[in-house]
């Protein structure tokens, strides 16, 4: 705290939140960048530092390279996160160069959704979500799924370093003077990302050379976002005991997150209170729904689709959807498929998009007037599965909110600011902000603000506002640039520590009985809540752990246990409580010991500035620490 | 008697050593004259350069100066006109883009007597919106004149003649004042994508082979 004079923290906008400079806060760095690693675009804002200390901030979207085709470099603002594997004979020589290299050892970005549009065996999607899909190894190469053997697969770690390479190399090339090593980068995961997750990204980082990267969720970047936005003005909109709800509906997946509004000796205090699940459901799901009505549509005229036309058309959908959202006074827009070949006229399909189906389908599909007490559907999954993403089944947004609320309704318990009904069968939200680009479309929004303020009024309770002015494309990527400025101790700090409880699961000593599985208890590591740059120690729980052999443990995780202390031991709890996450491992190597020798250790949990959480065996005799490994993933 | 007046008709009708001295001298003497003359010049432009360093002014007007005489020199032989070369790059570039995004070149080379109004009309569909995201994405293009077609505005003396063109009853001198026909169009921006040097812009369509 040396570093901040006594008067520059009275003045500096009167925050209660005192924020000590981080470990990793780069010293004499020029820029705060802020990189939104996103399932299916990245961006990376960043704010020059230099000025600081006038309370001037503003961040800048950078322009990234990248090939748009064979041949064409483009800057957008945004890199799509996309790889394409290409066939050596795909390509010209000399037509992948970029700026800053003649060869990329990969094609990601607008390049790679162009051409795996036409060979989707060679593209690689997604990777983000495989992040924090348990049973699978993020480490093997498994995409793409459903390639040929022939083509060479990446894992979802290497796509994620790949196009964190690439956001990179751009900004050395515009910014030579200021390597991105040396400057403060704020990553941003779901909120919703487990340990494991949040590990991968941070090493993903750690690969290109970005070591002192730290991470920020996703609903919190837009929420700084919106409070950078509003120029110091964010206190008019927020008060004391609001509950804000961050809906983030991106193109591939959907997130939630409750921030509570409380107040600390005259000041206003911001806790992000709670997490939703990773949900696989997203605006890329909307074009497909549209895009599959209008193929039955063509059916029953007896027009047969190919894949590629279903495809074209998935991208009309899009276009057509997006003008019916603007233009109110439209009816339907004509979808024409063109032909393939050079004749454009005879060959083309055309068909209409209407407003009705546009309304039926997205409208009443995804945000379905449902009542609070309605929950998503989920049907077992077949034994069977192939190997892909766990995409949501009930396509209702909706149902998943009011799940969600339901869920963690008591959230807010520990806050004696906010203030709950006692009949309340839900947590009321009083302000809702809104972030990604599905949300721009007014009808949507304005349905889902319906929604919920019909939840609230049945129980009496006031309506939700929301918070306006957040630029739902790039406002995680801002928020994070910010959030590297609010780390220097400016302006206000979201507080909120761990999204969830952790457990590992132990054996219970009792006599062994054939046929029954034996029991097994949850003994918490970690609590709620747990702030970064804190550790927990549990030396009461005594393991004994063999040299040279692994030892894995059941691990898992809650959202809403918020009481639960480090070191108890749960014998029964109900499915909605726990989720199991992968087994963690541990080796203890044999370094100066005997093989087989069994040394008796204890569990310790740290929470690391950059925010993860990590896992290490303390030895009782010597204090030598062991790393508990997470990603120990692929469904052995 | 002798009489020793200079007789200027004179000429020395020997070569003899003394008029070799003489002419000698003479010649010595100018080339010496000559020298003096040059070096007083030298030195002075020398000070008047040391002067120019100082002020950065006179040196533009003694370059100036130079380039007047110049033209003076070329003044009766015209200039040839050098008109600028348009790069094919660029334009084929453009027929890329456009016929990736409007299928532009398929339906400009397609004969379109055999085809009815409707299906042309599908056809124009994909071309008008491809063509709109082409040139929005990579140009940004603004009005030349702001006021309503059909409004009346009045040029004043001077107005630039490559924006704005006249038409009609062209008589008498500025301020023009006329009917606004078409708003004009101006390019502010261009934003065309860089070419790696494996690209070849003659091929505005790759063929394309499933396999």
């Amino acid at each position: 705290m040396s570093d901040w004079p006594g008067h520059e923290q009275a003045n500096a906008t009167a925050e209660s939140v005192v924020v000590q400079q981080a470990q990793n806060a780069v010293f004499g760095a020029q820029y705060s960048v802020g990189i939104d690693l996103g399932t299916t675009h990245c961006v990376l804002s960043y704010a020059d530092l230099g000025n600081i200390d006038d309370e001037e901030f503003s961040p800048q979207v950078m322009a990234i390279p990248q090939l748009t085709s064979p041949g064409l470099v483009e800057e957008k603002q945004q890199l799509p996160s996309f790889m394409y594997q290409a066939h050596e004979a795909e390509l010209a020589q000399d037509s992948t160069s970029l700026p800053w290299t003649s060869k990329p050892d990969y094609l990601v970005g607008e390049i790679a959704r162009n051409l795996g549009s036409k060979t989707s065996i060679r593209l690689v999607s997604s990777a983000k979500s495989w992040l924090c899909h348990t049973g699978v190894d993020c480490k093997a190469p498994i995409l793409p799924t459903d390639a040929p053997d022939e083509v060479e697969r990446v894992s979802p770690f290497q796509a994620t370093t790949a196009y964190l390479q690439h956001l990179r190399d751009a900004w050395q090339s515009q910014h030579p003077n200021a390597p991105l090593d040396q400057q403060d980068v704020v990553i941003t995961v779901p909120a919703s990302f487990d340990p494991a997750a949040r590990e991968l990204t941070v090493e993903a980082a750690r690969a290109v050379g970005l070591g002192q990267a730290i991470l920020l969720e996703e609903p919190q970047a837009a929420l700084y976002s919106w409070i950078e936005k509003s120029h110091g003005d964010w206190r008019k909109h927020a008060e004391v005991g609001d509950i804000i709800l961050v809906i983030d509906i991106g193109g591939g997946t959907t997130d939630l997150s409750l921030i509570a509004v409380t107040e600390k000796d005259g000041n206003l205090e911001l806790t992000r209170v709670a997490v939703g699940d990773h949900i696989l459901l997203g605006g890329d799901n909307m074009d497909l729904a549209l895009a599959y009505t209008v193929k039955a549509k063509l059916e029953k005229d007896g027009k047969r689709l190919e894949p590629w036309q279903l495809q074209a058309l998935t991208h009309s959908c899009r276009d057509a959807k997006e003008k019916l959202f603007t233009h109110s006074e439209l009816d339907n827009i004509p979808l024409v498929v063109a032909s393939r070949g050079s004749s454009l006229i005879g060959g083309t399909l055309r068909t209409e998009l209407t407003r009705e189906e546009v309304n039926r389908v997205l409208v009443e599909g995804f945000l379905p007037k449902v009542a609070v007490s309605d929950r998503p559907v989920s049907r077992p999954r077949t034994g069977l599965r192939t190997a892909g993403l766990p995409y949501a089944q009930d396509a209702g947004i909706t149902r998943h909110l009011a799940a969600f609320l339901a869920k963690q309704q008591g959230a807010t318990d520990e806050l004696k600011d906010i203030n709950l009904s006692d009949h309340a069968s839900f947590l009321h939200p009083t302000a809702v902000l809104f972030n990604g680009g599905v949300l721009k479309a007014d009808t949507l929004a304005e349905r889902l603000m319906e929604v919920l303020n019909s939840w609230l009024s049945v129980e009496q309770a006031p309506a939700a506002r929301l918070l306006a002015g957040a630029d739902l494309d790039l406002a995680v990527a801002r928020g994070a640039a910010y959030y590297g400025y609010v780390r220097k101790g400016k302006g206000v700090r979201i507080k909120g520590g761990t999204a969830a409880s952790y457990y590992v699961g132990i054996e219970s000593a009792m006599p062994a009985v054939p046929g029954l599985v034996p029991e097994i208890q949850a003994l918490c590591i970690a609590p709620f809540g747990m702030e970064e740059g804190t550790q927990q120690e549990l030396p009461d729980d005594e393991f004994g752990l063999v040299i040279g052999e692994p030892v894995r443990f059941r691990f898992f995780s809650s959202h809403i246990r918020r009481e639960d202390k480090v070191g108890i031991r749960l014998d029964y709890w109900t499915d909605e409580e726990l989720d199991e996450l992968d087994e963690i491992e541990i080796t203890l190597p044999e370094e100066g010991r005997r093989p087989g020798e069994v040394v008796p250790v204890h569990l310790c949990a740290a929470v690391t500035e950059v925010g993860t959480l990590e896992l290490q065996a303390v030895s009782q005799k010597d204090q030598g620490r062991w790393k508990i490994e997470f990603d120990v993933r692929a469904g052995e | 008697m002798n009489t020793y007046g200079i007789d200027l008709s004179l000429k020395p009708t020997t070569f003899d050593l003394w008029h070799v001295c003489l002419a000698g001298t003479v010649a010595l003497l100018s080339l010496l004259l000559v020298v003096l003359l040059l070096s007083i010049l030298i030195s002075r432009a020398r000070c008047k350069k040391k002067a120019a360093i100082q002020a950065a002014e006179p040196v533009v007007k003694i370059v100036e100066k130079i380039v007047e005489v110049e033209k003076l020199v070329h003044a009766p032989t015209p200039e040839p006109v050098v008109l600028k070369e348009a790069t094919p790059d660029a334009a084929l570039q453009l027929l890329g883009l456009l016929q990736k995004e409007a299928r532009f070149i398929d339906f400009i080379k397609e004969d379109i007597t055999v085809f009815s109004d409707a299906d042309i009309g599908v056809a124009a569909r994909v071309v008008h919106e491809g063509c709109n995201k082409a040139i929005n994405e990579h140009f940004t293009l603004a009005a030349v004149r702001s006021e309503q077609e059909g409004s009346k505005i009045t040029l004043p003396d001077g107005f630039d003649a490559a924006t704005v063109r006249l038409t009609g009853n062209i008589v008498g001198t500025a301020p023009f004042t006329g009917t606004l026909v078409h708003k004009g169009w101006q390019v502010t921006d261009v934003r065309l994508p860089k070419l790696t040097s494996g690209y070849n812009a003659a091929i505005v369509a790759p063929a394309e082979v499933e396999l």
